[in-house]
């Protein structure tokens, strides 16, 4: 990556001497600055941001290299609440952008980070969320390199929303798309169901549950890169995020006009996540993921792919949970445990527990 | 996971579905017409949805998904008092979860939360009790939904109010009770039905006792069951073996959990703070008498419909609905005019679309697959392969 940095500059950063955000902060004036520079541009340190341009420059030859095609996507991010077990916004906010890059098959690079903060946020909550996204950044291997500083009075904005966008570089002979499922191909999950949704539930604690539920939340690139080296003919890539593992399959069966057939006692499930589910009345097919994928794959593959799969951190748990098959068209299917089967819908709405 | 794998065993359902098959061929009235059995409650219509128990029976055995879904039965002018409430601007209004997407006639609570009100999902009534010692200023009213399985808990709730001296908590009590309903059922005309699955979860509270006018005056088998597949299947078995003896009585299945006597503590709370309203109006089966409850008079500093003033407008069913119908086994959910076209989960016209305990919507969301099957006779056009 070196070919598209810019030289380091050698200014020195301004310091913020407040404890909490003011919309002085957002205003374009000194304190603007000092925010931007003792929060963002100190955390995220990458030669492309320290310019302080309002864009970031890069070099399209050393970009061409990489592949034949540009990837690109945005995303949101308004989790409450901002700190959760197992992460937290900030982390949520590169993993998030990094992984609906990955699943193209492109190499995520480079990410720029809007933040849109409340009036009255603690300067230092903001701190730990930029150096958690610097640390993911790294993780994920990707520079944060453009931004932007909004504040917003107390109550037009819940603490700290986030944006992030992305770019990435497809390499070449790679063809990912949810409309390439065929009938006979194996369906691969990289591990537990169920786990962001389950702890964020937890973690508003609304149920003074005694749980150890974290989020699942990471990235998901290097992974992929490990079951595209096992076969590069993955036809389908998906991360389940909102809706869950069943939102992405009826994505995948409604684009390919396929029907995916789950096996219930091949989905790897936790059994706190379980267990939350069966007290609320939740369907963990529908709870939100943010580290877990969903591959369409030819058969002869599966194995290869799954062994691959198993020996990176992010797939230790990959299974095969079903097959393509032709009919009925556009569906879901599970087949139970308890040896009946039913339609694995979309889900209408928010999931809400059930009364008794 | 313990006591719930063990309720969920494959092997033990082969087992129960053979004796069942078994079972149901030396029954001759089964060899005329298929046999009916009702279940009550929403959370065994769920079950049986879920985990795809309807499609393991023999087709000599017809499952009728009874009124017991709470939420689905509500009418819509109560959803609209609920709204009314909720709009207060002093008002924190909390409900169950569910309850959120039943569509009034003009809007649902989500709706209303969306548009500013103060509307706020809770687990228990407790909760709601808590947000009232938290917020003195505010007014918090709990909607209380549910037949006797959910009524204790709201007794309770208003009891501790009123020991604690909590003046800004109220119900709207919208309780139901489910005898004077099932009776309601055995008594219309075009009845087929030939036995029950009765509510597990009611009857850990009222007992087994009151379900004996259903096998000794309408000489229907009754048996109280669990919520788990393998209780459905075993009670289904136990009906069918009353109706192969030729013995009409009420069983109980869910031992492990429901006394014969019920609950003597939670029936006291319940007569405590409620009383029989003289009748009730259910979203497609209309106005049942003695159906409901109130809050008593002593306990009238509790009672939303006395603390606001609440619209109470009656909005009749849509017309093209045949709820009624679905509810008495008259027809299935995929035979009412409008199932699946203009009622489906998204935009439900009538209760049994509501909630996902209503038989409409668990048969759309878990069931269609015949239908899907059935309509399978080309791809759509544009897909690539």
């Amino acid at each position: 990556m070196n070919a598209v940095c810019q030289k380091p500059s050698a200014r020195i950063r301004n310091k913020l001497r407040c404890k909490t955000i003011t919309l002085a902060h957002g205003s374009g004036g000194k304190a603007m600055r000092d925010l931007i520079d003792d929060i963002f541009v100190t955390a995220f340190d990458n030669p492309e941001l320290d310019t302080l341009e309002d864009q970031a420059r890069f070099d399209l030859a050393a970009l061409n290299a990489l592949g034949d095609r540009l990837a690109m996507t945005t995303d949101s991010y308004v989790v409450d609440p901002l700190f959760f077990p197992g992460g937290d916004i900030g982390m949520l906010a590169v993993n998030g952008t990094v992984n609906d890059l990955a699943i193209s098959g492109a190499r995520p690079l480079y990410l720029t980070c809007s933040v849109i903060i409340e009036e009255g946020l603690e300067v230092e909550v903001l701190r730990q969320v930029a150096q958690s996204m610097k640390q993911a950044a790294d993780a994920a291997a990707v520079h944060i390199v453009t931004g932007d500083t909004k504040v917003v009075p107390r109550g037009m904005a819940d603490k700290l929303f986030i944006n992030t966008a992305g770019i990435g570089i497809i390499p070449e002979g790679l063809n990912i798309r949810a409309d390439r499922a065929e009938p006979g191909d194996a369906i691969i999950i990289n591990g537990f169901v169920g786990d962001h949704g389950a702890a964020i539930a937890d973690a508003r604690g609304e149920l003074a549950l005694e749980t150890s539920m974290r989020s699942d939340c990471q990235a998901l690139n290097s992974l992929i890169s490990v079951m595209l080296d096992a076969c590069p003919n993955i036809h389908s890539l998906r991360d389940a995020t909102r809706g869950g593992i069943a939102t992405v399959l009826n994505e995948f069966a409604a684009s390919s006009g396929t029907c995916m057939n789950l096996n219930e006692a091949a989905i790897p499930v936790r059994e706190d996540v379980r267990g939350l589910c069966e007290i609320l009345g939740l369907d963990p097919l529908y709870l939100a993921n943010e580290g877990k994928l969903i591959a369409i794959a030819p058969p002869k593959y599966a194995e290869r792919i799954v062994q691959a799969m198993s020996t990176h951190p992010a797939g230790q748990n990959a299974a095969v949970i079903g097959e393509v098959r032709e009919k009925p068209v556009a569906s879901v299917i599970l087949a139970t445990q308890f040896g009946g089967s039913r339609i694995v819908d979309m889900l209408v709405g928010e999931q809400l527990p059930r009364i008794c | 996971m313990k006591y719930v794998d063990e309720f969920r065993d494959p092997v033990k359902a082969k087992s129960l579905i053979r004796e069942i098959h078994g079972l149901i061929a030396q029954i001759e009235r089964a060899k005329e017409r298929p046999l009916q059995l009702m279940e009550v409650c929403g959370g065994h219509t769920h079950t049986i949805f879920r985990y795809g128990i309807e499609k393991m029976l023999p087709d000599t055995i017809e499952l009728v998904h009874g009124p017991g879904c709470p939420v689905c039965v509500l009418p819509m002018g109560r959803v609209d008092d609920c709204v009314a409430l909720a709009e207060h601007p002093d008002v924190i209004f909390t409900t169950f979860g569910d309850a959120m997407r039943v569509p009034g006639s003009k809007k649902s609570l989500l709706q209303a939360k969306a548009e500013g009100a103060d509307v706020r999902m809770v687990y228990s009534p407790l909760d709601a009790l808590g947000l009232a010692r938290a917020n003195p200023y505010k007014e918090v009213i709990f909607f209380g939904l549910g037949f006797e399985t959910t009524m204790p808990s709201t007794a309770l709730t208003i009891l501790q109010a009123k020991q604690e001296g909590i003046k800004n908590f109220s119900l709207f009590c919208n309780h139901i009770t489910i005898i004077p309903t099932v009776k309601a059922i055995l008594d219309s005309p075009d009845l087929r039905l030939d036995g029950f699955l009765g509510p597990g979860h009611v009857s850990m509270v009222i007992g087994n006792k009151p379900y004996e006018f259903i096998a000794q005056h309408y000489h229907k088998p009754i048996v109280v069951a669990g919520f788990e597949p393998l209780d459905i299947l075993q009670s289904i078995w136990m009906v069918l073996k009353q109706i192969h003896e030729g013995r009409c009585e009420v069983e109980n299945q869910y031992q492990r959990i429901v006394p014969d006597q019920g609950n003597a503590e939670a029936l006291a709370a319940v007569g405590e703070v409620f009383e029989l309203r003289e009748f009730f109006e259910w979203r497609g089966l209309g106005s049942i008498d003695h159906s409901g409850v109130r809050v008593r008079s002593a306990y009238r500093d509790y009672d939303a419909e006395k603390k606001f003033s609440v619209p109470n407008l009656k909005i009749a069913d849509p017309k093209a609905c045949q709820c009624g119908e679905v509810l008495k086994g008259v027809i299935k959910p995929s035979q009412c005019k409008v199932f699946g076209t203009t009622c489906t989960p998204e935009m439900p016209l009538g209760a049994l679309m509501v909630s996902s305990e209503g038989a409409c919507a668990a048969y759309y969301n878990y069931s269609r697959i015949d239908l899907l099957t059935n309509a399978d006779t080309e791809r759509p056009d544009g897909i690539a392969h």
